[in-house]
């Protein structure tokens, strides 16, 4: 009894305490997220924001979660029944997922695997087929359009985005995600690699299909895109997984550029702070940034979209692969099998 | 400019720096809503709003049925019947006015020969039915009696242009 405790039960429990320590600060995090956007947006628009619901609207977002778990779910009748139900789990599922790998301090990671890059390479790829689904199933043209865009910018970006991420490997040496903010104690990667991070973050811009690359959302000609047609708790999901997924890719760069849980500098009143508010502060900062991109810029014609992607960021990475490499031969400083 | 200069200003994002900069300084600048059912903005006495019947001092109702606002009315949103009363004055027996159908023109309040028939401020008068926007003559008077402290000032206000 007692080994079956010991064994089975005890490491299962708190397998599911650990995630739950991840899930639940996430969905609230999600929550202001979508509040923080609207208050930021509307101060950049010199608006007030919601301020009705609680103290400076700060009740909002469970007021709006209240008003779609209320609501009726609508299928359609043309709509393919399992996948329309399926595409937003998957998307919501995947967008959590991704936070396994992530770490938030000092051994404070849910699963600290040696292929975390790879693993989190292989979620953010797996997020097209939500949103193709739901694009397909729908039996909307509308949808479908929107899904197929959103899949063609998510495929075209993810090259770019594996090519920065071979570059940070090749710092860092090791696709373990703890080592590579290990590595980045003395200086973050953002400093010597400054122009991919910048290119990693509109890579993740378009990944997300944020303004000002939401093409796939695109109001004016597609009416919402491949949720159109979803509606009550489906339609949350889908809304619930685009915002976690912001999150995550934010958590990714913070991890791969802004040197994840470590201090500014290992100097006496920061390095007391713990990892994950550090962790915390600088993914909120490029959340920020995605507001106030949001807020700044109008949307780009899908031609432009595509050309930034092929015919300027990809060409790029490629290069930059080529010359960090040949830069940390030369200096033998270049990583080691084994 | 030449080949170089564009590009890099390309290169280096300089246009969508600065676009940023701009909404980053206009994120400290201080909010022009207005905290809208709680604040409110300023309105002209011109202004054309909920309709009222108006009362002389004496208790007396202004309109003398004469029927100009029913011929003036563009929508035909206005009904009038007409009785003369015991003491032999001309009168209303009904009047109603169709506010689903009222453009707000203002050409009622201008036919009036005795300022009965206003358009007051008021423009928070929405309802959870159709029917409650069909305004009798009850309606109307009770509209005059809430509003006429305003309804005065507005019309001593407007007075010197007209």
């Amino acid at each position: 009894m007692v080994e079956l405790w010991d064994v089975y039960i005890w490491p299962a429990a708190w397998i599911v305490i650990k995630i739950l320590a991840i899930v639940v600060p996430l969905l609230v995090a999600v929550a202001y997220l979508t509040y923080a956007e609207r208050k930021i947006i509307a101060m950049m628009h010199r608006r007030k924001g919601p301020n009705v619901v609680g103290p400076f609207g700060l009740l909002q977002p469970f007021a709006d979660g209240l008003k779609l778990f209320l609501k009726e779910t609508i299928i359609p009748t043309g709509a393919n029944r399992g996948v329309f139900i399926i595409a937003p789990c998957l998307t919501f599922t995947l967008a959590m997922v991704a936070w396994a790998v992530i770490p938030f301090g000092e051994g404070m990671v849910l699963s600290d695997i040696n292929v975390g890059l790879l693993y989190l390479m292989a979620i953010s790829s797996l997020g097209v087929y939500g949103i193709l689904m739901a694009g397909w199933a729908s039996n909307s043209i509308y949808a479908f359009l929107g899904g197929l865009r959103e899949a063609a910018q998510m495929v075209s970006y993810e090259l770019a985005m594996g090519f920065i991420m071979v570059c940070v490997l090749l710092m860092a040496g090791s696709m373990n995600l703890t080592d590579i903010v290990m590595a980045q104690k003395d200086m973050w990667y953002v400093l010597p690699l400054f122009p991919l991070a910048v290119i990693f973050l509109i890579c993740i811009l378009a990944e997300t299909a944020r303004h000002p690359f939401d093409l796939p959302e695109g109001e004016a000609e597609l009416v919402t895109g491949y949720n159109v047609e979803y509606s009550s708790m489906a339609f949350a999901l889908f809304f619930l997984g685009e915002y976690a997924n912001m999150i995550v890719m934010s958590g990714m760069l913070t991890t791969l550029f802004l040197g994840g849980w470590l201090p500014i500098m290992d100097v006496a009143p920061l390095n007391m702070i713990p990892g994950p508010v550090w962790f915390a502060l600088k993914t909120s900062f490029v959340l920020f940034f995605f507001l106030w991109v949001r807020a700044t810029f109008p949307r780009y014609r899908y031609d432009q979209v595509m050309r930034l992607g092929w015919k300027v960021f990809l060409p790029v990475t490629l290069a930059a692969v080529i010359i960090i490499s040949g830069v940390l031969v030369a200096t033998g400083n270049a990583p080691t099998i084994g | 400019m030449g080949f170089l200069a564009t590009h890099a200003k390309a290169f280096f994002l300089t246009e969508l720096v600065k676009g940023m900069s701009v909404s980053f300084k206009y994120m400290f600048k201080p909010t022009i809503t207005l905290n809208y059912p709680y604040e409110k903005g300023p309105l002209s006495p011109r202004f054309r709003g909920e309709h009222c019947l108006r009362r002389y001092p004496n208790g007396e109702e202004r309109c003398i049925a004469c029927k100009l606002c029913e011929a003036a009315c563009p929508a035909q949103a206005i009904t009038i019947e007409v009785e003369p009363r015991d003491d032999g004055s001309r009168r209303t027996t009904r009047y109603d006015i169709d506010m689903t159908k009222c453009i707000f023109c203002g050409f009622c309040q201008e036919a009036c020969p005795v300022d009965a028939v206003v358009e007051g401020p008021n423009f928070e008068y929405t309802t959870e039915t159709r029917e409650e926007l069909f305004y009798d003559k009850d309606k109307l008077l009770s509209n005059g009696e809430r509003w006429e402290v305003e309804l005065a000032a507005r019309i001593a206000l407007d007075a010197p242009y007209r």
